[in-house]
Order: structure tokens, then sequence, then C-alpha cells
């Protein structure tokens, strides 16, 4: 559910508590209370504190928090551990912790009074640091300090027109006790927005929720909202504020197995993306997980593998037997390996655990190894929502999740896993393949968002040198895979050395012949060079023979004419 | 405190945050109560939190008017007109019974 805050021309300050900014359409009312009730232990405290905060550290907007019960230094203490340097915004006059104490019980009193000290006191700190956004903590307890109910109502009524009157963000706390929101009917006040907290237990698990009971001129969530209270404060994830506003990478991270990234378009996962591996027991799917953490660790970025079958140890035993090496990394730091047994806690704890666990050690990537166990803790629709919750945090975080599912022998993978689905950006199948007395496996990438990737299957070969695809051999309508393949292969190989020999003999056939021709071409031209002389010789011959007839003739007419002047001179 | 020892037995202090209606009735309520109970041996100082706001935050000071009984010790505070004369003598432990007028 997205609530685009155009929608609504009221002005919303953002409380920079991830979830909760979803889920009241862009923040609290600007300018105005907001009234947070819940019981002992709710929150109340913690989540307004963190809007203060959280204000003040992202949006520079000055806080006051008034406490009617800790002590600064306890507030400070409290919230040590959230990811708010709460010294640095003091300093900087960007907060303001202030406790007002009541002197309980101490005080007698006779007529009437009113609060005017507590509104000097107010306006004097919120001056101070020129407040914009302020938290009263918890307001009943000036009801305990204070005996006479009219007055103070009252008063309570003028404190937030006083506050409305200044413009002033202002979360308010109350408890809740009872039927109604508030002890004291307190709601009735501030109408402008009620936030209830709430926490149930079941089997031994405690699941907080918030829900936002009025919202004037705003549209919201109506939803009971899961929340955590986790090192860094309050998570919320809606699972139906799922508002699919993620930076979005185009960065491509290796799945540790290079034949699988060649699949993948060449490039293997995209970075922050959600990854499902599912496939039978035995399939391959630990390996596949495994070699994805490693080889984030190899490029130097902390991961997360978390078991939910086997022991770390067992884990790092069982892929050495595939030549991958876990344990350098565990040395490192680099790699942790987080095993539980999805029975030992509730989903919700499951979720906590997991997603403070990435926070803390800034993983980049995570394996869930398999998600399939919390079957036996919990209905399938629980699951599915908190694995929205928990993808949608982690891809939130910017985290790359592999998830691997285990699938039932028979059951068609790709109709099991048809609720979780839309969540995976890729999702790869693996099957088991039992023919002709073996085993064998095989590989599909089902789908992969935003890159082409193949749509063959393959065969995953698992041995110490690794992973790897291996190119399937269909036969008509069945898939050779192991010794099939292999018997496949070898007359494949056997078919195309026949062809090749043949080539070499057919080569070498053509060769002879031109040799042949060759020489056939040289005799003709040497015939031919022996017919040019001959018939040069001929020429000669006959030309010599001309000659030696003009000779005689001229021979015979020069005796006839020396026969013909003697019978003259007579 | 001071070196030397006051000269009265009795201090109160009266915050009041302006000259309102509630504020006039206190001071009159605690004049009269004063003169009546304690004769001589007190001082009464009055605090308008409108020309010294900080004290609101020093002396911890929430509804108006209030009543401190600063001497003697333990401290006791008041709230209100002061418009009930046995109730303010109880609040300041000035119950005719333990205490009366020398």
């Amino acid at each position: 559910m997205e609530l685009p805050a155009a929608i609504t021309n009221l002005p919303k300050a953002p409380t920079g508590i991830r979830g909760l900014d979803d889920i009241t359409g862009g923040g609290l009312p600007r300018g105005r209370p907001t009234l947070i009730c819940g019981g002992p232990g709710c929150g109340k405290t913690l989540l307004a504190f963190e809007t203060l905060a959280r204000g003040a550290a992202l949006y520079g907007e000055p806080g006051l928090f008034v406490s009617f019960e800790e002590s600064p230094a306890d507030l400070r203490m409290n919230v040590a551990n959230l990811a708010i340097d709460v010294a640095d915004l003091e300093q900087r006059g960007l907060l303001l912790l202030e406790q007002i104490s009541l002197d309980q019980g101490e005080v007698a009193e006779v007529g009437e009074y009113d609060l005017e000290g507590l509104f000097i006191r107010l306006g004097l700190l919120i001056d101070r640091i020129g407040a914009q956004r302020i938290v009263l903590d918890t307001i009943e307890t000036l009801f305990s300090a204070f005996g006479n109910q009219s007055i103070l109502r009252g008063e309570l009524q003028r404190l937030f027109r006083w506050l409305r009157q200044r413009g002033l963000t202002a979360i308010i706390t109350a408890e809740r006790s009872g039927q109604g929101l508030s002890r004291f009917g307190i709601e009735e006040f501030v109408a402008d927005c009620v936030i209830l907290l709430d926490y149930r237990i079941t089997e031994h698990v405690l699941t907080r929720y918030a829900r936002i009971v009025k919202y004037r001129g705003s549209p919201h969530g109506v939803n009971e909202y899961p929340f955590t209270i986790g090192p860094h404060g309050i998570t919320m994830l809606p699972i139906t504020s799922f508002t699919l506003r993620y930076p979005v990478s185009a960065e491509r991270i290796s799945s540790g197995f290079p034949d699988l990234d060649q699949l993948l378009d060449g490039g293997g996962y995209y970075r922050g993306s959600t990854i499902l591996v599912s496939g039978p027991t035995g399939s391959g799917k630990t390996s596949l997980g495994a070699s994805f953490v490693a080889a984030a660790c190899a490029r130097g970025e902390p991961a997360i593998f978390f078991a939910f079958e086997e022991s770390a140890d067992q884990i790092v035993r069982n892929l050495r037997s595939i030549g991958l090496d876990l344990q350098q990394w565990r040395d490192r730091g680099l790699l942790q390996i987080i095993s539980s047994r999805p029975s030992l806690a509730g989903l919700e704890t499951h979720l906590i655990t997991l997603l403070e666990a990435v926070e803390q050690s800034g993983a980049r990537v995570v394996v869930i190894d398999p998600i399939t166990g919390f079957h036996t803790i919990s209905r399938p629709v629980d699951i599915t929502t908190m694995l929205f919750r928990l993808f949608d945090g982690l891809k939130s975080l910017g985290v790359t999740t592999l998830a691997t599912s285990l699938t039932n022998a028979g059951a068609d993978p790709a109709q099991s896993e048809v609720n979780i689905s839309s969540l995976v950006d890729t999702w790869i199948v693996l099957r088991n393949h039992e023919t002709n007395g073996e085993r064998n496996r095989s590989l599909l990438v089902l789908k992969s968002r935003g890159m082409r990737h193949s749509n063959q299957v393959r065969e995953l070969v698992m041995d110490a040198q690794g992973l790897r695809l291996v190119e399937i051999y269909a036969a008509g309508e069945t898939v050779l895979v192991g010794a099939a393949r292999i018997a496949e292969q070898e007359r494949l190989r056997h078919e195309q050395e026949l062809h090749e020999r043949e080539a070499i003999q057919r080569q070498r056939r053509y060769a002879l012949q031109q040799r042949l021709l060759a020489l056939q071409i040289e005799a003709l031209q040497a015939e031919l060079a022996a017919l040019d002389d001959e018939m040069n010789a001929e020429a000669d011959l006959s030309e010599a023979r001309a000659r030696a007839q003009i000779q005689s003739r001229l021979a015979t007419s020069r005796y006839r004419e020396s026969t013909q002047e003697g019978s003259d001179g007579r | 405190m001071a070196d030397e020892a006051p000269e009265y037995e009795y201090d109160l202090w009266l915050y009041i945050a302006g000259q309102t209606p509630k504020s006039l009735l206190a001071i009159a309520n605690l004049r009269r109560i004063c003169d009546q109970y304690l004769h001589n041996r007190y001082r009464v100082r009055v605090i308008d939190l409108h020309h010294e706001p900080e004290r609101a935050i020093s002396d911890n000071i929430l509804a108006i008017p209030t009543l401190v009984r600063k001497l003697p010790p333990p401290i006791r505070k008041i709230v209100g007109d002061l418009s009930n004369t046995e109730r303010v003598l109880v609040g300041l432990d000035l119950t005719p019974r333990r205490h009366t007028g020398s």
C-alpha cells in the first residue's frame, strides 16, 4: 500500500523510522500533537525519542524531550545503542533532554491552581534550542502528581492548544489501561493523530504491534503492523506498505559459480536482489549458498550464512568436499555462520535475530538455509508474512539474499513456492534425476528479473574441483544425465572423430590429385616446348631449301646466258 | 545559607505568574494566615515567574500559585489559592495543636 504524500495537503513531519513513515504516508502531522499510547514496555518512549532524534539528525529540526519520569542520564543510557549520536546532537543544540520531576505525594492542594509554571518552563526550553519537535513523556505522570482531575484536564486541553499555536510537532505519550486508549481519556484532546502500541505473547514469543487509530485529514494504513525493537531502534516492516522503493542497483555480483554466472547473462546476480534456490534434499542448495557467501568474502564483503539444519562446523566440513574452504573466511571475520534450530524460537524472534545480525555485521550477502525450516513451528501464512518482511528488510538494507527452499521430491518446485515467488528476483530450481540406477542433479534458472538468462536445463556436477554445469543431452523426450549423458557424449565424440578422419583423408586425396595434375601440366608443357622446337627446325629447313633453290635457279640462268653469247658472236 | 541565623523562623516563598485573580487571592490569603498565626516570626517572598521565568526551572515549579516553606526544614509545598486556612496550616505543619502562638 503506497500513500503518496501528494494526495494529502497535510504537511507531514517524517519520523525517520523505517516503516512508520510508510504507513503514515510521510510522517506525523507537522505542527500538531500526536498521541502515542500503550501499556508499559510497549516502546512509547523509544518511538517518541527516535522521532525526535532522527528529526534532529536527518532533518535538522531541533527537538526537546521532556520526561516526567526519567532523568536525562537514564534516557541517554537507554538510547545509547541507537545508531544516533545523542551527545553530538545535544552539543550542536539540536537536542535538549530535560526532566521535569514531580514531587509525588508531598504537595498539598488548597484551592484553585493552574499549570502556568509548566507552560513557562516549556516555553523557555523550546526557545533555548528553537525546538520544532517536542516530546512529553508520559503525560499520565502529571495526573498522578496532582489531585484535581478537572483542573488537570482543563490544563491539558490548554496545553495542546498552546503546542498547536506554537506550531510544534508534538508527541505526547500516554499509558493505556482498560478499555480506553489512555487512562484519562487524553485522546479526546488530541484529535489529529493517535498511534496505539501493543504487544502480545504467543507460544512464549513476544510480538510488538503498532496501529494508527486515527489520523485526521490523511489516509493511513489501518492494520496492525508488527515492529521490532532492535539494537538500532524501532524497525517496522509493514508487509502491506510494500512500497517497492528500494535503491535499485545495476551492479552484478558473482554467484561464486562461474558456470552459473554464465547462465545469468554472464554476470551473476544483481546486488540487492533476492534469490531463491529450491530443490529436494541433496540437490545442491547448500553448496550454491555456500559458493555465494564464499565469493562475497573473496571480494572482501562480510557475509552471513544462517543455517537452520546443520551446525556451522558441519557445513564447513561438508563443503570441503566440493573444494570450498569456508573456514578461512570465518577466521578472517568476514563470514559468520549462525546456526540455530527453527524450533528454538518463534518466527518474530527469528526475524529480529536475522535482521539484527545483518545490521550489526554490515553483511552484504546473506544466505538463509533453508527458509522451509520454519514450517515446523508456524503456519504457512505466518511464514509467508514473515518472509515478506524479512526479504523486504534485507532489501532495504541493500543486502543480497539467497534463500534455499526444500521441496518435496514429488512436488513441482515451480508450484510449491508460489506464495513467495513474487518476492524473488532470481529463482533457481534444482532437481534430482534418477535413471539407469543412478541419481544426478540438474539446474534451471526459472526466472531472473531484469536480465537475459538461459532457459536451458544444465546438469549440475559437484566434485572436489567444485561446481560445474554441463550441457545436457536430450534424447527425444528424455533428458540425459549422468552415465546416460556420458554414453551419449561418447557416441557423439566417436561420430565426430569419424567425421574428422574422413575429412583428413579427403584432404589428402585432394592434395594428391592436385600434385598429379600439376605433373600432367608439366609434361604437357614439355611436349609443347618440344613441338615448338620441331616447328622451328622445320621452318629453318624449308628456308634453307628455298635458298638453295634460288641459288640453283641463279646458276642455271647464268649458264644459259653464257651459251647465248657464244652463238651470237659467230 | 546565610552566615548569621535569620531573625525569622518561617521563610515562605510564593510563586505566582502575573497579577491573576488566583495569584492575588493567594497573596491575600497568605498575608492573613501569617498575620494571624506567625506574627513576626516569618518572611514572605513573592516570586512572579513572568519576571523571573528561569526560577520555574531552577525551583521546579509547575503549578501556580505554589507556596514553598523553605524554613523551617523540611521543605513543604502547597499549591492553590490557599483559600482554606485550615488546610494551609496542615500543609505548613502549623496546626495550632503543635505550634501555639507565642
